[in-house]
């Protein structure tokens, strides 16, 4: 317990500090930690209940497209901030600016979490590759609606309001996001821990194990799906937020609903890490992005053939990822008792 | 948990390193070099004029370090430019602009390709008070934004098509013309579209059709039969390089008659080498043509430019490429006029250039686009199964006579 | 909401001709899709990727001056070959695993192809040119591009060519054994090794037949195939699996849909119609089984 405190502390504490150690990268760490947390919140979908949900990033945009909305509707016709891709200029007064941000984050939550427990009913109801399909048609569909329709200015995508003049310069702009960011992802990994160890956890990890057999024992599968799925879109849609505030732009299919790169690394950075573990998805997300952005400096015109060849040999030697991969060599230091069969059910992928 | 513990610490010493040898740290001016950063589209959809971006850039770079440099203070400095991939994505052209603002000490830099990059980058350029001279983006949301450290070398979108409307207008005895339209939905796409919008407006015409192509355009078979169907005078497209290319097949294969077709991304998209015949009589947008009479010291005239372009990268420049030769001769143009490399007497500098270059006029407006610069307007013609671009408005620069309207397709 | 369709029915029929010939070419790659999804439970995430590599075979030879219509034979011959040594060099490995694990090796792959396919034939969009010209119906009203009624034919050839050959020859009659029952056919003396290797080949030199009459009917780049394997693979999962004369009703009609949704409802919406139809018609069906108390499988 003791170690556990120490090794908590001191990811803590390199967290808080890191902007600080390396100034120059505060936006990068900051992305880092946006990715911990979508393959986290994946991880409750695709890991502990074997779901693979190519749909999350569906509440990832949703999240960034209402925390935009609210944050420039709430003060000016939003209509004509998007018309002509954003011709007209408004400009936020500071309380005006960080009113509507917070206002736009906590909405960015809860209306992802809302459309999530509406559409769980039907979507939850499918298994296997159906269900992976069907979220991915739903991501992809969630882009290209989004990109027709004018309000949030269609095609041409929509810019956040920038940060307000005479608030500090771009550096404390950066210190900001990345706060809210790492806060975030600490906030996302402190429930889910807490989450995993309560009879919600057990109950995912049932479905994952045999649906039927925790029907037939009376569980409501269901509800649970669709309070884990709810739990995810909250989490994603704030991160969403954020996201679209960070960078500055939403474009609906590339930023927003960026189905073919967020949407399929947040699975990839959860099968590295491990699937189904708790710290899997984090030191998954960790280095992935590492690796990502090495291979962008040191293999520029090759970075996704890099990327690519990666991938295949996580997925093909690795499936079990680090934690996996760790877990098999030192099972006593995970304080497991060896029962292989119960072993090879938690990290086999379904 | 020890070796959870160890292996956390490897991992985080790892983190460290890496980020600690990346950080090389490139700061605005190194020994006798003035460092631009640059996130292009190496990949990805645009990855086409990326590649024609870059060459361009390149190709400015060993014009001006060859013909002596850059003087600046006394001392005479060459250009180097660091690239970075952006994949045709905005999220990580911001991303990358960052990046260089930051890890790489980058104090200037030239634009990406396509608006929707530029406008993903302007942001953090301007937030950063970093001057950056874009030839690719040519969105009109970007110039009203009252951006100070944003240069656009380039005409604004909306202004690229007027002209053809205008033109329509002027066959049709000065009265409005039916408009059909077909844009993708990208930012630059749908400025022009919005240009069109303006001009109909203006001109008393009429649009009966506007269709929003996706991006992943492909087969366009429907808007054609629609266009058919309703008999416009003027057919708009305009979808980047698949666009033209698309349009054109379809076009010809569908045999869709209409008295005026203009587009976007000819040249681009070697639109009359790749069809040959099939792309007779389009119309054509273009910040730029080889024949017209603007020169310069570096480059010459056009048709030298074309030629120098051809030799080193075996193809003739589309106007992409030239506008971005053109922003370095900009960057030149302004570091010897501030004399310094100090980024606020640049930026002072760079808004009152007013000079003359193989591509065109420039001249910054307050929102930082170029005032002085016409769209030009020309038509594919054909001789025999040799097919090539000719300029013909500005009738200034006309090297051919406008065919209107165009040749049904029976009797092409 | 346009309503010009309705004015002209003429339209109806052009929207219906297009949608049918659109429909039959996806339909074809989905086959393929179909195919290794049955037998070797592998979904293929770079099946746009190989499609595009078929055209550029195609695109070489037009350059060449071999007119690409010949594509169709040399295409998938190549296709054949790179699709062996693929199955050789990864896909065997995740052949025995989890599907979910095929879908992100193959996601590995299409992005490495990509960028290959950038290095080696440049990101220029490019086109070949078949000058096959245009049939008139209707006094000009509706026009079929020859090139497009070319692709519906060669595609139903290799599609009936291939349901022949999956019943009449030894390797086919190999290849649905083991699709039925992998180890009894292993059993039984069957090397599905091969099998699974020529299954994969198959697939990759039907996508390469697509990729050469994409070249004279559409554009190709580098970074296009994704369209190509996600409506693939959106047939295959509404014809059902196992269901393949299934896969080319719903190829055309998924070609139908698309082109009067774009009438109707307009060209923006076109894709994203689509794909709430996958997701609406999977939660029909979900709910349908639902009522006996089982699941889509």
């Amino acid at each position: 317990m003791k170690k556990n405190i120490i090794l908590y502390s001191a990811l803590l504490v390199f967290g808080l500090v890191a902007p600080f150690l390396f100034p120059a990268f505060k936006l990068q760490i900051s992305f880092m930690w946006i990715l911990v947390i979508l393959a986290l919140t994946w991880d409750v979908q695709g890991g502990q209940m074997g779901y693979n949900s190519f749909g999350n990033i569906l509440f990832f945009g949703i999240g960034m497209y209402i925390c935009a909305g609210v944050q420039i509707g709430m003060f000016f016709p939003l209509a004509e901030w998007t018309s002509s891709g954003g011709e007209k200029t408004f400009i936020h007064t500071p309380p005006q600016y960080f009113q509507g941000f917070f206002i736009g984050l906590i909405l960015a939550g809860i209306v992802p979490a809302v459309v999530a427990a509406t559409i769980g009913y039907g979507i939850l109801g499918l298994r296997g590759h159906y269900f992976a399909i069907c979220t991915l048609g739903l991501g992809i569909a969630a882009g290209e609606i989004a990109g027709g329709i004018e309000l949030i200015g269609a095609g041409q995508g929509m810019t956040t309001p920038p940060w307000p003049k005479g608030i500090g310069d771009t550096e404390l702009r950066s210190e900001f996001f990345y706060y809210l960011c790492f806060v975030l992802m600490v906030a996302t990994f402190v429930f889910l821990r807490w989450a995993y160890q309560t009879r919600f956890g057990l109950v995912l990890n049932a479905i994952r194990d045999n649906e039927d057999k925790a029907e037939a024992m009376g569980i409501h599968t269901m509800r649970y799906k669709i309070i884990g799925w709810v739990v995810s879109a909250f989490f994603v849609g704030i991160a969403g937020g954020l996201m679209g505030n960070m960078v500055g732009y939403i474009e609906p299919t590339e930023i927003a609903f960026a189905g073919a790169t967020y949407g399929v690394f947040m699975v990839l950075m959860a099968i590295l890490g491990g699937k189904g573990t708790l710290w899997g998805p984090v030191i998954g997300a960790i280095i992935f992005h590492i690796f990502k952005e090495g291979f962008w400096i040191f293999f520029l015109g090759w970075q996704y053939v890099a990327l690519g060849a990666l991938i295949v040999i996580i997925v093909v030697f690795f499936p079990e990822g680090i934690m996996g991969w760790l877990r098999e060599k030192y099972p006593e230091k995970f304080g497991e008792i060896i029962d292989e069969a119960d072993r090879k059910a938690q990290v086999e992928l379904k | 948990m020890n070796k959870i513990i160890k292996f956390a610490l490897v991992l985080l010493s790892t983190f460290g390193l890496i980020l600690g040898t990346t950080s090389t740290s490139f700061s605005k001016v190194e020994g006798n070099k003035i460092i631009l950063g640059a996130a292009v589209s190496l990949t990805g959809k645009y990855s086409t004029n990326g590649k024609h971006t870059q060459n361009g850039y390149n190709l400015a770079v060993k014009r001006i370090n060859e013909m002596g440099g850059v003087k600046v203070g006394g001392k005479t400095y060459k250009f180097d430019i660091i690239y970075y991939d952006d994949e045709s994505n905005s999220g990580r052209a911001a991303q990358l602009a960052e990046r260089l603002i930051k890890q790489d000490g980058v104090k200037y830099m030239l634009g990406p390709y396509s608006s929707g990059l530029t406008k993903a980058i302007a942001p953090i350029t301007e937030e950063n008070k970093i001057p950056m001279v874009e030839a690719n983006g040519a969105s009109r949301s970007l110039f009203t934004k009252g951006y100070k450290y944003l240069f656009a070398v380039l005409s604004p979108a909306n202004q690229y098509l007027e002209v053809a409307i205008d033109l329509a207008v002027e066959k049709n005895g000065g009265k409005g013309v039916k408009i059909a339209m077909a844009f993708e939905q990208d930012a630059f796409s749908q400025d022009v579209r919005l240009g069109i919008v303006d001009a109909a407006k203006r001109t008393g015409s009429k649009i009966i059709i506007d269709d929003k192509l996706p991006k992943e355009l492909n087969d366009m078979a429907a808007t054609l039969s629609k266009v058919r169907a309703t008999k416009p005078d003027v057919l708009v497209v305009s979808g980047h390089s698949k666009g033209a290319l698309t349009a054109i097949r379809q076009i010809s294969e569908m045999k869709v008659d209409v008295p005026m077709l203009a587009m976007t991304h000819c040249d681009a998209s070697k639109l009359a080498k790749q069809h040959g015949k099939k792309s007779e009589y389009a119309l054509c947008a273009a910040q730029w043509h080889k024949s017209l009479s603007y020169k310069d010291k570096y480059f010459g005239n056009g048709m030298k430019y074309d030629k120098d372009f051809n030799a080193e990268y075996g193809y003739t420049p589309p106007y992409q490429a030239a506008e971005s030769s053109a922003a370095l001769l900009v960057w030149k143009d302004a570091f010897e006029r501030a004399n310094s490399t100090d980024t606020e007497k640049v930026r002072d500098a760079l808004a009152k250039t007013d000079m003359q270059t193989f591509y065109g006029n420039i001249k910054f407006g307050s929102g930082g686009q170029n005032t002085a610069k016409p769209m030009v307007l020309f038509q594919v013609r054909c001789e025999g199964d040799k097919c090539e671009n000719k300029v013909v408005a500005p009738t200034k620069w006309a090297s051919a006579k406008l065919v209107h309207p165009v040749p049904k397709w029976s009797e092409r | 909401m346009d309503l010009l369709i309705f004015q002209a029915p003429i339209l109806m029929v052009q929207a219906l001709m297009d949608g049918i010939l659109l429909g039959i070419l996806f339909a074809l790659i989905a086959y393929g899709m179909a195919l290794q999804w049955g037998v070797m439970n592998i979904i293929n995430i770079a099946q746009g990727e190989l499609v595009i590599l078929g055209g550029y075979i195609a695109y070489t030879m037009y350059l060449m001056g071999i007119h690409p219509a010949f594509g169709v034979i040399v295409s998938p011959i190549i296709m054949f070959f790179i699709g062996w040594i693929l199955y050789k060099l990864v896909i065997c490995r995740v052949v025995d695993r989890d599907l979910f694990i095929s879908i992100l090796a193959t996601f590995g792959i299409s992005i490495l192809t990509q960028q290959l396919m950038n290095f080696i034939f440049g990101a220029d969009v490019v086109v070949a040119q078949s000058n096959f010209g245009t049939t008139m119906l209707f006094d000009g009203s509706v026009t079929l591009p020859n090139s497009k009624i070319f692709s519906a034919f060669v595609s139903i050839i290799f599609a009936i060519g291939l349901v022949m050959y999956m019943k009449k020859s030894k390797l086919g009659r190999a290849i649905r054994a083991t699709a039925q029952n992998a180890r009894a056919a292993k059993i039984l003396g069957v090397d599905t090794e091969k099998v699974y290797a020529a299954t994969f080949g198959i697939n990759a030199a039907l996508c390469g037949v697509a990729g050469a009459l994409i070249s004279i009917t559409f554009t190709l780049h580098p970074y296009v195939g994704l369209p190509y394997t996600v409506r693939s693979f959106m047939i295959v999962i509404i014809a059902g699996l196992g269901n393949l004369p299934g896969v080319a009703l719903s190829g055309m009609g998924l070609g139908v849909f698309e082109e009067f949704a774009d009438y109707i409802l307009g060209t923006e919406f076109r894709i994203g119609s689509v794909f709430l139809l996958l997701v609406l018609i999977l939660v029909y069906r979900r709910f349908k089984l639902s009522r006996k108390r089982e699941y889509l499988k």
